[in-house]
């Protein structure tokens, strides 16, 4: 019998892929607000800098727009930088840096120049932090082309996709739920790595299909184990990466199961949903019973008061009963 | 290395062939602009195109001071800064065509010409958009050891972006070896710096406590001069400063921009051309002090005229890229 999987939070997990790759590359460095001694506000990069030191792991002014534009430069002169920015509603102050630079560098030197940076950011709300430290803005960097971006959900897919994005030779935006960083769960001692484009089967079943991305597959599993209780099973896939985005399990399941809901924190209109709900529509609309449902953030700005915030995004419940009402479509 | 030094003061190290260089580069990047407008003219270029005809004496006095293997960010106005730094006139041009024998095989054109063979991190067309990069790479320069600097040319008009302030402020707390060489050719497109500039330039870069000063970039002897003295202690790890290059612009903001009355006059232009052009004066002090004589610089000129109409030729009879290249270096 093998020993039981050591279990580790997701901030931990992510902590453990940086101090493995800059144990791994001495290129690897951390630029970011309050990453060094403070090991940032949710404390995921404590003990780092002890262990690196202030040439790796180095604080900035509060500059998002300038330490990130820093970085696109140093990653293309031989340093693999892993920006940070505390929030993902401050990615608004380093659009030009990495839309316009990190992202098309290699497309308009004709390949000649890359951009081997990561930039590590949160979203998700519930928090209780308002409109501006609440929002999911993923949609925006998938929507670029020449950026790769990445959403894990458990603290195994954030080690092993952290560590594959550091490697990666594009620039990479990994984002991180605030509110899963203590969540726990199983993560191997042993190297490994996850490849950037597979989408995982996270619950197998045979009578709808749940794709969700990011926290929201916590919530779609937890929808799951209701549906089973009510006799429907349910198959919850995770893209993992929403580019490059993994079309083809994603379709196979729909046509598979004959029915879609697809479940992100993003804001619905034009966002994350939309996309993979085009990609499956178009991909198994002869096996489809169904219009595929989309659930995502309500078209408003995230609210302060707790009872108007809960409204905003998706639960087990509201999941739970968009598929109840799909199911019951002949 | 060269016997024939000319000693005097600002000029002291700089020997006669490495005036004769920089005269010949300046005269090259002018005829390649000229090149540039006509191919506009004649309806052979698409787009549009900034040229750099007047500020030659920047780009050549600044480079001049530049390893090969130093890095510069460059602007959209940014042909002078390539071809000083070494990109060769025939594959600039057909960049500046689209063509696959372009340094970036067609696919950035006028405003994007990268060569990691010399150094050219990238042209870039977001006014500000290169400080950034430039920044980083003297972070790595810094990091790696690798003892480079890093020029980081923008127009006048990017002192209007914060970004500029941000990576000031890091490059003086990381001590890291950049000159950040402003280039004032007194308009912000097409409208004069002092409508858009309060204060005192320099001062916004003392203020980060970075050495900064201003000099007449009409001279390429006093541009070069004041680079390599930057760029040398920037190289001895002094950290980064500012040089603000006056000059000018004798065309439009862009090929295009053909009446200019209602934002400056052709008086003003034609002082600047008559006055103050940088290739007449490096050519008469290098005359008058006898390093040179006006039949060897009008050799000069006309090899200069013979390898850009060349370089012309050579883009114009270039293939386009094929189809199949358009999805291609998305993502490394």
């Amino acid at each position: 019998m093998p020993e039981a999987v050591r279990e580790l939070t997701f901030a931990q997990a992510v902590r453990e892929a940086l101090a493995e790759e800059m144990r791994r590359d001495e290129r690897v460095c951390i630029l970011g607000e309050d990453v060094a001694e403070a090991g940032t506000p949710f404390k995921v990069l404590s003990g780092l800098v002890e262990e690196f030191g202030k040439e790796r792991v180095l604080d900035t002014p509060i500059s998002e727009a300038g330490f990130t534009g820093l970085a696109v430069g140093a990653a293309m002169t031989g340093i693999r930088p892993v920006v940070d920015i505390m929030f993902g509603d401050f990615i608004t102050l380093t659009m030009d840096q990495m839309v316009n630079q990190a992202a098309k560098v290699h497309y308009m030197s004709g390949g000649k120049w890359k951009v081997p940076m990561v930039m590590r950011t949160t979203l998700g709300a519930t928090r209780r932090s308002a409109a501006q430290h609440s929002q999911s803005l993923h949609a925006w960097f998938s929507h670029v082309p020449g950026l790769k971006v990445i959403l894990p959900s458990t603290p195994y897919d954030a080690k092993g996709l952290l560590k594959t994005a550091i490697r990666d030779e594009n620039p990479c935006v990994f984002f991180e739920d605030k509110m899963m960083y203590k969540l726990r769960g199983p993560v191997p001692e042993e190297e490994y790595t996850i490849p950037l484009g597979k989408a995982d089967v996270k619950r197998a079943g045979r009578d709808i299909t749940i794709v969700a991305t990011s926290s929201m597959v916590q919530v779609a599993l937890g929808a799951a184990t209701l549906l089973e209780e009510s006799g429907i099973s349910a198959e919850v896939i995770d893209p993992r990466t929403t580019w490059p985005l993994d079309e083809k399990t994603l379709i196979e399941s729909a046509k598979k199961t004959s029915r879609a809901i697809v479940v992100d924190e993003g804001y619905v209109r034009y966002g994350v949903t939309a996309e993979i709900a085009a990609v499956i529509s178009a991909g198994a609309f002869y096996n489809l019973d169904a219009p595929v449902k989309r659930i995502g953030a309500m078209h408003v700005p995230i609210p302060f008061s707790p009872p108007l915030e809960d409204l905003t995004v998706p639960t087990e419940n509201v999941v739970f009963e968009a598929a109840r009402e799909l199911c019951a479509h002949a | 290395m060269t016997a024939t030094t000319y000693r005097t003061g600002a000029d002291a190290r700089i020997s006669v062939e490495q005036w004769i260089r920089m005269y010949r580069r300046m005269v090259s990047i002018r005829r390649f602009e000229e090149q540039v407008n006509e191919l506009y003219t004649r309806a052979l270029m698409p787009g549009l195109a900034h040229l750099y005809i007047g500020e030659e004496a920047v780009a050549v006095g600044i480079c001049e001071a530049l390893r090969s293997d130093d890095y510069i960010t460059s602007t959209h106005r940014g042909h002078g800064h390539c071809l000083a730094k070494g990109a060769s006139p025939d594959r600039m041009f057909a960049e500046l065509l689209g063509k696959e024998a372009g340094y970036c095989r067609g696919k950035g054109g006028s405003m994007h010409i990268a060569d990691p063979a010399t150094g050219n991190l990238g042209a870039n067309a977001i006014v500000a958009g290169s400080m950034g990069i430039a920044t980083g790479a003297a972070f790595s320069a810094k990091r790696l050891r690798t003892n480079r600097v890093v020029v980081c040319f923008f127009g006048e008009g990017a002192l209007g972006q914060g970004v500029l302030y941000e990576v000031m402020n890091l490059a003086q707390l990381w001590k890291l070896p950049v000159i950040y060489v402003c280039e004032n050719n007194l308009y912000n497109e097409y409208t004069h710096y002092s409508e858009t500039t309060a204060g005192d330039i320099l001062a916004r870069a003392t203020a980060f406590g970075l050495s900064a000063e201003s000099v007449d970039g009409q001279d390429v002897r006093l541009v070069h001069e004041a680079a390599a003295r930057l760029v040398e202690a920037s190289r001895q790890g002094k950290g980064p400063a500012f040089l603000m290059c006056k000059t000018y612009r004798y065309h439009g903001h862009h090929v295009g921009d053909i009446n200019r009355e209602y934002y400056r006059s052709k008086q003003e232009e034609q002082g600047w051309k008559t006055e103050r052009d940088p290739i007449q004066r490096l050519r008469d002090w290098l005359i008058k002090e006898n390093l040179t004589d006006a039949a060897s610089l009008d050799r000069i000129d006309s090899e200069a005229k013979t390898e850009i109409e060349k370089a012309v030729e050579f883009a114009l009879a270039a293939p386009y890229p094929k189809p199949g290249e358009v999805d291609q270096d998305v993502y490394a």
